[in-house]
């Protein structure tokens, strides 16, 4: 099966490729997918006090199509608050990226993990723990 | 950059060799071999006579134990559902293994369907099935105990000489695969008691579209119900007009195999070992899939931990291989050869098969080496799951959240 140019781009300069301080209260990390299925991706964001997503990263485990969506999806964030960046729908991951209908699991997965990583730094938050500023 | 071609089980080029003796059947001698009354059906008939004798002497057959088939997968299921066919009133009951080819298994499933009873073996870890086993699944109704010779994915390959002698004691009918072996290891028909056997012209460096089956004729005379109806060729086990250009390219095959053998093996799998060997130098945490001592020269299944097959793939673009990787299935479930062996799915998922041929060569094997080194790094440096192991977590121990 041939790739489009948009995923062989992101497999091969992936965006955003790393980790984030996971114990902060203003990154929220999103781990979705399991080993057997072949996918696993880990999606971070962090967030500044106006709940704007700054700076986000990921890891995936998976085909070169589940790499090129969670890639995708981390410059898609970057710059939305954290409500924005709940929109985002994995049809706009399949329309962007070209992927035919045996890939559409890698987008709805890619949709999940930002989703995941939402709910983790709200979840935080939600303790009423105030947001950590970047140094700590 | 270089395209290697490391896929070697899947197909194989066609040896110039073949090629040559092939092409006059392609032209100027293009009769039918059943044409029994002029010029043009004799030299046909002479070039598929020639070619059963040679594609016959490399298991110890004689030539008038080959019917042509269409390959593999046609010689499978005449095999398995003629004999069933033919032998059904002595007994219903069948041994197989859970990781044959699907053209071994699909006719099972299908006899099953049919009043027939299916033993499906589970082979070892390392693919292989004991005679043991073999031994402790026959009954008195068993008619037929069907095992492939080599294993596609793993290159394993099973004691067939002590399960054809049990099959002989028990007056069983022995079938065995042989698509992946035959022409690649020594294959001798009486000393090891096969009385079925397939085989394919193209992983010998054979045209596609041919294949072999070979029927016993004497201790026992084995008889088939054909499962295709015609003019009554073959003994009227395999009616059809035979390819005549591919079965003398498949006899030239056969013939150069044979003679080719232990050169061809010895040089393969040094090639084989030292792709292992660079594979472990340059990465970590990678497995051998299969049996180190009794597999093919040329199969070499490797798991890289923490990266997914599809992916290594096509960070190595330039390298033909096949994945035990099957993301593109909508099942997203693995090979289930690799799970049959009881690998775990994510490990399934992080296999690759290297096929090695006549053909490679060490520049190929460097190539490969470098290429998959730097995939593998690639994909390493984004996986939670390498991240996760190098923080020490037991991969094992987490709470995977499947979809």
């Amino acid at each position: 099966m041939a790739y489009s140019n948009k995923v062989v781009d992101h497999y091969q300069n992936p965006r955003n490729v790393g980790s984030l301080e996971k114990s902060l209260n203003n990154v929220g990390t999103g781990v979705v997918g399991a080993p057997e299925c072949g996918d696993v991706m880990k999606l971070q964001i962090q967030i500044d006090e106006n709940e704007k997503i700054v700076d986000a990263k990921f890891k995936t485990f998976g085909c070169g199509s589940a790499i090129a969506s969670s890639s995708l999806a981390t410059e898609w964030v970057k710059g939305k608050t954290i409500d924005e960046a709940l929109q985002i729908k994995n049809t706009d991951i399949v329309r962007e990226l070209a992927l035919p209908p045996v890939k559409i699991h890698c987008s709805v997965l890619a949709e999940d993990a930002v989703r995941a990583a939402i709910a983790d730094v709200k979840k935080k938050n939600g303790k009423g723990e105030p947001v950590a500023s970047q140094s700590n | 950059m270089k395209t290697v071609y490391l896929d070697n089980n899947a197909t194989t080029p066609v040896d110039p060799r073949v090629l040559d003796v092939m092409l006059p059947y392609l032209k100027e001698c293009y009769g039918n071999a059943a044409s029994r009354n002029h010029r043009f059906g004799w030299d046909a008939e002479a070039a598929v006579e020639k070619a059963r004798q040679q594609v016959a002497a490399a298991i110890g057959a004689t030539s008038k134990e080959i019917i042509w088939t269409s390959g593999s997968t046609e010689g499978n299921n005449t095999a398995i559902i003629g004999a069933a066919r033919m032998y059904a009133e002595k007994g219903k009951h069948i041994v197989t293994c859970t990781i044959e080819h699907k053209a071994v298994i699909d006719p099972c499933k299908y006899l099953e369907t049919q009043g027939f009873e299916v033993t499906w073996l589970d082979p070892d870890r390392t693919g292989r099935v004991s005679a043991e086993q073999v031994a402790n699944a026959m009954r008195d109704d068993t008619i037929l105990v069907t095992l492939m010779f080599a294993n596609n994915e793993l290159g394993t390959i099973h004691p067939i000489e002590e399960i054809g002698r049990l099959c002989k004691d028990k007056g069983v009918l022995f079938h065995t695969d042989a698509t992946q072996a035959y022409g690649k290891v020594p294959i001798d028909v009486e000393a090891m008691g096969i009385d079925l056997l397939s085989a394919s012209a193209h992983k010998i460096y054979g045209p596609k579209g041919v294949g072999a089956l070979y029927v016993r004729r004497k201790k026992p005379r084995v008889r088939l119900q054909p499962i295709l109806y015609g003019g009554g060729h073959e003994r009227g086990m395999r009616s059809g007009t035979l390819n005549v250009p591919g079965i003398a390219g498949f006899g030239a095959a056969a013939e150069i195999a044979l003679q080719d053998m232990e050169s061809d093996t010895k040089r393969i799998a040094a090639l084989r070992d030292r792709l292992w060997a660079g594979l472990s130098e340059h990465l970590t945490e990678i497995t051998l899939n299969g049996n180190p001592d009794h597999r093919l020269c040329n199969t070499l299944n490797v798991s890289f931990a923490y990266v997914e097959g599809e992916s290594l793939m096509m960070g190595m673009k330039d390298i033909a291989v096949s994945s035990g990787s099957a993301c593109t299935s909508a099942s997203l479930e693995p090979s289930y050869v690799l799970r049959g062996v009881g690998m775990g799915d994510d490990i399934a998922h992080s296999s690759i098969r290297f096929s090695l041929g006549r053909f490679s060569t060490e520049e190929d094997i460097d190539i490969t080496v470098k290429s998959v080194t730097e995939a593998v790094n690639h994909l390493r440096n984004m996986s939670p799951l390498y991240e996760m192991a190098q923080e020490g977590i037991d991969l094992s121990q987490v709470q995977w959240q499947a979809h």
